[in-house]
């Protein structure tokens, strides 16, 4: 950064936290909402809806909707499920996409921009327009598995995972940041007689921390917030994920305050996950200067 | 790029492949089947055969037409004005319905209309509601995508400084991206409320009750914008964190050098900044407009596509049809449609820009 | 009694244990009840009870969050993944029978014979479906709101006509002790627009398509009825009467125990916490006649056995133990449904002679007409949601209503008529 001169610095850092914090207040003032209420009875919820004590922690607080929540449902399994779905679906993502995107930046093959091509093409494809087809499909795919050969997908961990571990946005995202690295170290790399697995290993990965932790971070809150392709996959309640889990509280009469428990609980997982990886972003590689 | 060392076909399909695979198998397959659907009657749920139908699908979502429709006229011939002096025009149902002199427009509906001279010209199509959809989507699109990239690139470069508890303004920043959109659209519509919600009651604060309440998502000219609002409040965040991941693949050496050249702030970040996110600001652009065409979630829970069509969007009818209405040959058909039409704007997109470079 | 029970479940346990498991037939069941914790509870009693009442079968049961039910059922038929026993909406299993997902219901018809008309599922003349339970709407108020606004209080007998039921909305719009004088529940999408509301579309004497013949809805939809209908939909919104479609939920749910309404449209479901949230005088008031007497939505949720299954008579015979009055008692007890029998009623606190739901029991017999007997009916629900949605906000009615029909219409048309016979 720039050097910042002394006489007014202590007046523009008041400036700069003013600003940083008034945009902060815009954006967590809902969650701030979401969590008082999460400590409020249902009626008295509703009614601090019309008010700014919808944000404070006034009135009848108490436990209680955490604790009816999880007696309503099995949270922790919802929770457990999609931890679980999520970060195997995240590390294969990780793997699979990178590697397609290292071929399509640093190889010349035969047949490379055409396949490119029907990869980018599939971004534009809404999942909704495509899951009828799809559970059409897994429902009669083959599985060997430990208790032998059978057919279908359904209601299981797989029917989750392995049709999202691929997709045409991650590795676009992956595709644009390697064209951001220096070609002349791939090349270095290779006249030294590195293999290409090396090259991927040993020279890109090492360079690749935001990109992987932004593609992390964007899986996982697709992998997290699944909600159609669960909800016509798996019938039994043990594979079910949390936004399934969510429909639990819409009852005749709603439960608003239990809903309130249940979103804060379930947004923990994700906001932990940003957090550790918020790290990788900072471990930027601009100072090791790979480029310029 | 041509070099004999970066040559493998080997190599190149061993890593591909695995990634390429899975795509072709879940998305790329059922994408196809998806359009084959769209060439049949199939129902979601029937006994009734399948038949192969072309293109019928197609003609009943795009048929399209424009009416002229002649003033009315007393026995005298003059012109009918109503007390204000506005012309009266017969009721566009009168040619659409159950009239054998105007075949070619039976069960077509009035979309908009404009005058020309005292004729009034009507669009009418047979599926008016998809229509609405698609100008709904697009004019999200176009708000939407150049809007929420620029705020996102203020706030990178807004967080992208070292300053002590920086990482906190990181997380806050982010925060709406980590809660599902379906939870950020319930909570919003308790914000939005037009009786007493969060919204009206801090304008009408702010402005010391000159601000009397709007009633944001019943109103068909406020409810679009709105949840335009929400979208963007909700998702920038992720692009922020896009455009961080940029900025720190610009080698700070260039910093140093702009700066000993005593570079203004804006220099710095046209000359400097800007050209080294151009990979990144194509990815955002893209990633955003992918987005925004498959708005969904938001009309799901917030206003299922009303009030009066003014919120319906392309994914939202393709769900609404192929699940709600059980006509998933119809759905299809609308993801088709979209398919081409995202497909050719992108390619627009793309000869653009490489006339530029 | 709970002895027996628990004996012959150890028994049977122990039977599992000795081996003779493998001659008890599984049965799989779906349950629409996620995250009803009372309801579970009672659905699992039955089920224990069953298991445990003979040697044959097995029943495992497996709950779905409501709101998603359909979704999931639809998606495991398309994937040839159905369980022996499923429970279906009434309105929609026309739907699943005409599809093949459902097969006809065998069981001993006596046992049903004094069970509420909207608890019996027939379809093309055969019987599908049963349920140990309906649901009424009524028009809730509270008795002070009557008196201080000199009101009336209607009954079964002698309903508000329009007029009364208009006056006494402007009564409560002039009196300003309100924000509005009817709460609809328009923040309620879904089905509930079809069931609340087009019993006043009948009401005034149209309907959602032709039960003559069901291949139509000219004329009924659209014709001069429905428009009047549609007119007087309207002007409840434009003039002010009642929220519209951007109605916050919290407001649905809260608005009329905190006195923000003087009437609410609502479900038998709500009148627990409607009169522990505080309201001790609230009145449940029938329907309004329109002039073709008063009209209540009827048919919840129900069983049948679907036609995957191979053991349809297992299914069919655990169907015909749930049917018990004391199971019917047990879910009105535990969370409020009318019972679909007046002897259940009777074991009952709340729905007895003289209990304080009771004239709801009353309402379901007299007034409940089910909603249109057709396969049809899943997409003419959703475009009847959609016109009522439009006309709310300020759509022409006539086009709208045209418009409906005409959808409807195209879509028996694409369907080939629906199997009706």
């Amino acid at each position: 950064m720039a050097a910042i001169s002394s006489d007014n610095h202590g007046l523009r850092l008041v400036v700069r936290y003013a600003v940083l914090t008034l945009i902060a207040a815009i954006f967590i003032f809902p969650l701030v909402f979401m969590v008082m209420s999460s400590f409020k009875p249902d009626l008295q919820l509703l009614r601090d809806t019309s008010s700014f004590r919808a944000f404070l922690p006034v009135g009848d607080l108490s436990l209680d909707n955490y604790r009816d929540a999880f007696t309503r449902a099995p949270v922790a399994t919802f929770v457990f499920n999609s931890v679980l779905v999520t970060g195997l679906t995240v590390l294969l993502s990780l793997l699979f996409c990178s590697l397609a995107a290292f071929s399509f930046v640093f190889l010349n093959w035969t047949g490379r921009s055409v396949l490119l091509s029907v990869i980018l093409a599939t971004l534009i494809v809404p999942f909704e327009t495509i899951a009828i087809p799809l559970l059409l499909l897994v429902s009669k795919l083959p599985w060997i598995g430990l208790d032998g050969f059978q057919i279908g997908w359904l209601n299981s961990y797989r029917v989750q995972i392995i049709p999202w571990i691929a997709d045409g946005l991650t590795i676009f995202l992956f595709v644009q940041y390697f064209k951001d690295l220096p070609k002349e170290l791939i090349e270095a790399s290779r006249v030294e007689g590195a293999s290409w697995w090396q090259i991927y290993r040993k020279v890109v990965m090492p360079l690749s921390g935001p990109v992987l932790a932004t593609a992390a971070i964007l899986k996982f809150l697709v992998m997290y917030n699944q909600y159609l392709w669960p909800l016509i996959v798996v019938q039994q309640e043990s594979y079910r994920p949390v936004m399934v889990g969510l429909q639990y509280f819409f009852q005749l009469d709603t439960a608003w305050g239990e809903i309130m428990a249940y979103l804060t609980v379930i947004t923990v997982p994700v906001l932990a996950f940003y957090l550790v990886l918020q790290r990788a972003f900072i471990a930027s590689i601009a100072s090791t200067g790979v480029k310029g | 790029m041509t070099s004999k060392l970066t040559t493998s076909n080997r190599a190149g399909w061993g890593f591909a492949l695995p990634g390429f695979a899975l795509i072709a198998t879940f998305i790329v397959l059922p994408f196809i089947f998806a359009f084959w659907l769209s060439l049949t009657n199939q129902r979601l749920i029937s006994p009734n055969p399948t038949e192969f139908v072309g293109l019928d699908n197609y003609r009943s979502l795009l048929s399209i037409d424009v009416l002229s429709i002649e003033p009315e006229r007393d026995a005298a011939g003059a012109l009918v004005r109503d007390d204000d002096g506005a012309l009266s025009y017969p009721a566009v149902r009168g040619f659409t319905r159950n009239n054998p002199d105007y075949p070619q427009y039976a069960g077509m509906r009035e979309w908009f209309r404009w005058h020309w001279g005292d004729t009034a010209k009507v669009v009418i199509a047979t599926d008016v509601i998809f229509w609405k959809a698609l100008a709904n989507t697009l004019t999200f699109v176009l708000v939407v995508a150049p809007v929420q990239g620029a705020l996102a690139l203020g706030l990178a470069l807004l967080i992208n400084q070292r300053l002590r508890g920086i990482n906190f303004y990181r997380a806050v920043y982010f925060m709406p991206v980590v809660v599902s959109i379906v939870v950020v659209s319930l909570l919003w519509r308790f914000i939005y409320d037009g009786e007493d919600g969060l919204l009206n009651n801090l304008l009408s604060a702010l402005t010391f009750g000159a601000f009397t309440g709007m009633d944001w998502l019943g109103n068909p000219d406020t409810a679009l914008g709105s949840i335009m609002a929400m979208s963007i409040w909700q998702a920038v965040g992720f692009h922020m964190v896009i455009w961080l991941s940029g900025l720190q693949t610009i080698s700070p050496t260039l910093y140093e050098a702009s700066a000993i050249e005593g570079a203004s702030k804006w220099q710095t970040f046209r000359y400097v900044t800007w050209p080294g996110l151009r990979n990144t600001a194509v990815l955002v652009v893209i990633v955003i407009t992918m987005q925004a065409f498959a708005l969904f979630a938001q009309i799901d829970v917030m206003t299922n596509g009303g009030p009066l069509d003014s919120t319906q969007t392309v994914v939202f009818q393709a769900v609404e049809r192929g699940y709600g209405k059980q006509d998933i040959s119809g759905g299809s058909t609308i993801s088709v449609i979209l398919f081409v039409l995202v497909l050719t704007i992108s390619l627009i997109q793309r000869w653009l820009a490489r006339e530029k470079t | 009694m709970n002895r027996r029970i628990l004996l012959a479940a150890t028994l049977a346990t122990t039977a599992g244990f000795a081996g003779t498991a493998s001659a008890q037939t599984a049965l799989s069941m779906w349950y629409h009840g996620a995250g009803g914790e009372v309801e579970g509870a009672i659905i699992r009693q039955i089920v224990d009870d069953f298991n445990a009442s003979q040697s044959d079968y097995v029943v495992s049961l497996e709950s779905f969050p409501q709101e998603s039910y359909n979704d999931s059922i639809v998606a495991a038929a398309l994937a040839g993944n159905l369980p022996d026993i499923v429970d279906v909406d009434g309105p929609v299993m026309p739907n699943w029978a005409w599809a093949g997902y459902l097969r006809p219901l065998d069981i001993d018809e006596s046992l049903i014979e004094n069970f509420l008309p909207g608890t019996k599922g027939y379809w093309n003349g055969e019987l599908y479906s049963v349920g140990l339970w309906d649901a009424a709407v009524a028009l809730y108020a509270r008795q002070s709101t009557l008196e201080a606004l000199g009101l009336r209080t209607p009954t079964l007998e002698e309903p508000w006509t329009k007029e009364e039921f208009m006056a006494a909305l402007d009564a409560a719009k002039e009196s300003g002790d309100f924000e509005y004088p009817l709460d609809l529940g328009m923040a309620w999408t879904g089905e509930w627009y079809p069931y609340a509301f087009s019993p006043f579309l009948q009401s005034f004497g149209g309907d959602i398509v032709d039960r003559e013949t069901y291949q139509t809805a000219e004329g009924v939809l659209n014709g001069d009825a429905a428009l009047e209908f549609g007119e007087w939909w309207q002007s409840l919104f434009a003039d002010g009467y009642a929220p519209g479609t951007s109605q916050d939920p919290a407001d649905r749910d809260a608005g009329f125990i905190d006195g923000k309404y003087a009437f609410s449209w609502n479900g038998n479901w709500a009148a627990v916490n409607t009169i522990e949230g505080g309201v001790d005088d609230v009145v449940f008031l029938p329907a309004p006649d329109f002039g073709n007497g008063s009209v209540i939505g009827a048919a919840s949720w129900q069983f049948g056995v679907s036609a995957a299954s191979e053991h349809p008579e297992g299914a069919a015979a655990f169907i015909e133990f749930a049917l018990q009055d004391k199971y019917l008692a047990a879910f009105t007890d535990g969370i409020g449904l009318i019972p679909s029998t007046p002897t259940a009623a009777e074991m009952t606190e709340t729905y007895k002679e003289g209990g304080p739901l009771n004239v709801f029991f009353a309402l379901s017999e007299e007034q409940a007409l089910v909603r249109p007997v057709t396969p049809g009916y899943v997409v003419a629900a959703k475009v009847f949601e959609k016109a009522l949605a439009d006309i709310a906000n300020g759509a022409d009615v006539a086009d709208t209503l045209d418009a409906a029909a005409d959808e409807i219409n195209a879509d028996i048309e694409r369907n080939g008529g629906y199997g009706h016979q």
